[in-house]
């Protein structure tokens, strides 16, 4: 019972991240495509600049969690997946520095190669995770002892890169929504443009995902073996997915666009959702052989630490989802250009 | 080099570099929080721009630390994860809630001091810098509760293959955790004050805002001198912690070969660590290391010799480590009483001020030399007398950690050479001009 909750508490978590740190991924990628000027590009940052720290401690939450209720796949995962992990983790250090350091010095070779971090460092966690999460629900060649066969190259495979692009697409058209509702001028006007050719290409790439994803991952046969039991899942995540995807469009026209970012959001929490639904109880399948998969079961900490844990996460994420949530709301305010230019960045 | 070095070589470099920066975030917030709660409380617009100029240099520094210390939460599970699944059960889960109780209020409230100076009112801005220093030290909180465990492990039983909690509140307050809390914020706080100082006293041998800076000399040397008189009072129970839980810490921070009934402490010790003996031993205190390891000047300290060969740390590196780091401790503590007596002069003490400017880099060469003893003392063992070094790495290869370690070196030191330059230039320009300050109530102090 304890492990099922902590299971979905760890879906959860790493869903919230993809939710929030996404629109700054998709910014940092967006950003050679919508700023050309230096007021744009300070508009961009700035549209970043309270936000990205906050958000980036959802992974750091999502990796202790997975630490703390499931050592040995923490363990196994981790290990495994080294080289695209120190890749994620090497990106996400120069894309924080670079947001807080550009501006700290006015030299244009300074501020050019801090662009340049940005850009690699945000659209290669993107694609990355998305690699990396295609793979754990395809499975990963972990044998009897939780030791990885394989190398950065097995994950590269037609189903992880697929999976890869729809992480970069999904966050392209989040952070170009959080463009429009937070930003004025020029780039708000270019990422009004750009919007709807997003949605089109991600609403392509998500079908086809969730079709190759029938080939590619057991991920449905959950949902077809234990109907009753996953009668909630199968309901209610398809229609979000799918759902969240038309009312994206749906609010695109209307140009409700606040209305548009949080059906975004609601895409995000989804797409992942629907990934981790289909997992349960496995945690970490290997595609070697079933019985080596890491599942909730053998990969738990002690019953213990488990309840000890819910009561610390029952506690304080609700705080912390309180006092985000009124930052968030604090700054909420378009950034305008005047802004942008006597500020920070 | 096998795995286990240069994965043993990365997480050093990792913390080492990361440990760079955390010192002077845990203290320098507490002393911008000091600044500005005095100017809600007087008006006195000096403190304001005070926070703001050392808030400046302190985001800089923040940046690095938030980044690297990432990459410390991932490494247990990419380079050490036969560790994290035998300990996983108690050490995760105090990293999880350092995540869940420190990170995020540290770094959603730094955001909303950063980007608040005009749309907070001064009282509610001092609140979140507060907040940012309370998060930060109450990470420090928890990381060394989990690495006091790595110390001393306590509350857990062998179970099932790995290390199972059984006892939480045994884990959270044992003496073990308290000592090293004290020890290690107060050696923090003190590299702030002298961080704090020093750049004071570069401005102050300018003669450039003389006032602006003496305010923060002085800020700066009280806060230092409390906690550099706590660290060497507090430093000395900490001996004792150690020879009480990790003999062999003790003898290894000695150079202590033969077990020995009223150990004297020598004025000059050259350890031979491949003969087992030492070249030299000059100037003995008779009874002093049994009277400070057990506060009995005839009590019996145990050498090196008389534990298994596969049981004992290195021997040169710990006791250097010690040596450095005490030293450092006592100059600190003369240094902040001096500065005491001086403080209602100090432009005039040009001597003291350039003694100042240059012991800025000593606190962090103490913290680190701390650091080396704490975890080099504590080999071969990763928990002390539970799990070797060598029995908690990955399952993984030379051709994955080789390059990953390249990477760590090269680019921590393009960061590390960044933010300093950054920090040098910041700290030399000293604050805005008065009015600058005031008109543009420093959007984000640009």
């Amino acid at each position: 019972m304890l492990e099922s909750i902590w299971f979905i508490l760890w879906g959860v978590l790493w869903a919230v991240y993809f939710m929030l740190d996404g629109f700054d991924l998709g910014i940092g990628t967006l950003m050679p495509f919508l700023a050309k000027t230096e007021t744009e590009k300070r508009v961009m940052y700035s549209a970043m600049g309270p936000y990205w720290d906050g958000n980036e401690v959802w992974l750091i939450a999502a990796g202790g969690v997975t630490f703390a209720a499931f050592p040995t796949t923490y363990a196994v995962m981790f290990s495994g997946l080294y080289s695209a992990l120190m890749l994620i983790l090497f990106a996400l250090i120069l894309r924080g520095v670079a947001i807080e350091f550009r501006a700290k010095m006015d030299h244009p070779t300074w501020k050019a190669v801090w662009d340049g971090c940005l850009v690699a460092g945000s659209f290669l966690p993107a694609l990355l995770l998305g690699v990396a999460f295609a793979n754990i629900f395809q499975g990963i060649p972990i044998d009897a002892d939780g030791i990885f066969q394989g190398t950065l190259f097995t994950l590269l495979n037609p189903y992880g890169l697929f999976g890869g692009v729809l992480f970069v697409s999904m966050f392209l058209l989040h952070g170009c929504l959080w463009l429009i509702v937070k930003t004025g001028g020029t780039v708000h006007e270019k990422a009004a443009a750009l919007v709807n050719k997003l949605w089109m290409a991600l609403a392509v790439i998500a079908v086809g995902f969730l079709i190759a994803t029938w080939y590619a991952t057991r991920l449905y046969d959950n949902y077809i073996q234990n109907p009753l039991m996953y009668v909630v899942p199968i309901v209610l995540i398809p229609i979000i997915v799918v759902g969240a995807l038309i009312m994206v469009r749906v609010y695109l026209v209307k140009e409700h666009w606040w209305s548009a970012w949080f059906a975004s959001s609601a895409l995000i929490v989804g797409v992942t959702l629907f990934g981790v639904a289909g997992l349960y109880p496995n945690l970490l399948p290997s595609s070697l052989n079933p019985a080596f998969s890491m599942t909730i079961y053998n990969s738990a900490s002690s019953q213990l630490t488990l309840k000890i844990m819910l009561g610390v996460a029952l506690t304080f994420v609700p705080v912390v989802i309180a006092y985000q949530a009124w930052v968030y709301n604090f700054f909420k305010d378009p950034v305008t250009e005047a802004e942008a230019e006597e500020a920070y960045y | 080099m096998d795995v286990l070095w240069l994965s043993r070589l990365q997480f050093a470099a990792a913390t080492f570099f990361h440990f760079l920066f955390v010192p002077l975030t845990l203290g320098l917030s507490i002393l911008i929080a000091i600044m500005e709660t005095i100017y809600v409380r007087t008006g006195d617009e000096d403190y304001k721009r005070m926070a703001k100029f050392w808030g400046k240099l302190f985001l800089i520094n923040f940046t690095i630390g938030v980044v690297t210390g990432i990459t410390l939460e991932f490494q247990f599970g990419t380079n050490w994860s036969r560790y994290s699944r035998y300990v996983g059960d108690i050490f995760g889960s105090l990293l999880a809630i350092e995540a869940s109780v420190a990170f995020f209020l540290e770094s959603t409230f730094i955001a909303v001091w950063a980007f608040g100076w005009n749309k907070l009112s001064p009282k509610a801005h001092a609140v979140s810098i507060w907040l940012v220093a309370i998060a930060s030290n109450l990470s420090a909180v928890w990381i060394l509760i989990a690495n006091a465990w790595m110390q001393h492990p306590v509350g857990y039983v062998i179970r099932n293959g790995r290390a199972e909690l059984t006892d939480f509140l045994a884990v959270i307050t044992q003496s073990a955790a308290v000592h090293q809390f004290i020890h290690t914020v107060s050696g923090a706080y003190i590299l702030a004050g002298f961080f704090v100082m020093g750049v004071s006293a570069y401005h102050l041998l300018r003669k450039q805002n003389t006032v602006f800076f003496t305010k923060s000399f002085r800020i700066a040397l009280a806060f230092a001198l409390v906690f550099a008189i706590v660290e060497v009072v507090q430093g000395h129970a900490n001996g004792a912690k150690v020879a009480a839980i990790q003999p062999t810490k003790l003898a290894a921070m000695e150079s202590l070969w033969e077990t020995t009934k009223s150990a004297p402490q020598y004025l000059l010790v050259i350890p031979d660590e491949k003969n087992e003996r030492n070249l030299l031993e000059f100037g003995a205190i008779p009874g002093a290391l049994s009277m400070l390891a057990y506060h009995d000047t005839q009590a019996t300290v145990k050498g090196l010799k008389d534990f298994p060969k596969d049981e004992r740390p290195p021997v040169t590196l710990p006791f250097i480590s010690f040596r450095i780091m005490v030293g450092l401790g006592f100059l600190f503590l003369a240094l902040t009483i001096y500065g005491w007596f001086k403080r209602n002069n100090l432009e005039n003490n040009r001597g003291f001020l350039k003694v100042m400017l240059f012991a800025l880099p000593l606190p962090y060469i103490a913290n680190e030399a701390g650091w080396m003893l704490a975890e080099v003392g504590r080999q071969p063992w990763v928990v002390y007398g539970v799990m070797k070094t060598s029995a908690a790495v990955s399952p993984i290869s030379v051709s994955q950690v080789l390059p990953s370690l390249a990477a760590f070196i090269l680019v921590y030191s393009l960061l590390g050479a960044a933010a300093f330059y950054l920090m040098a230039t910041h700290a030399r320009k000293g604050p805005e001009p008065y009015q600058v300050a005031m008109q543009t109530g420093g959007s984000e102090n640009a």
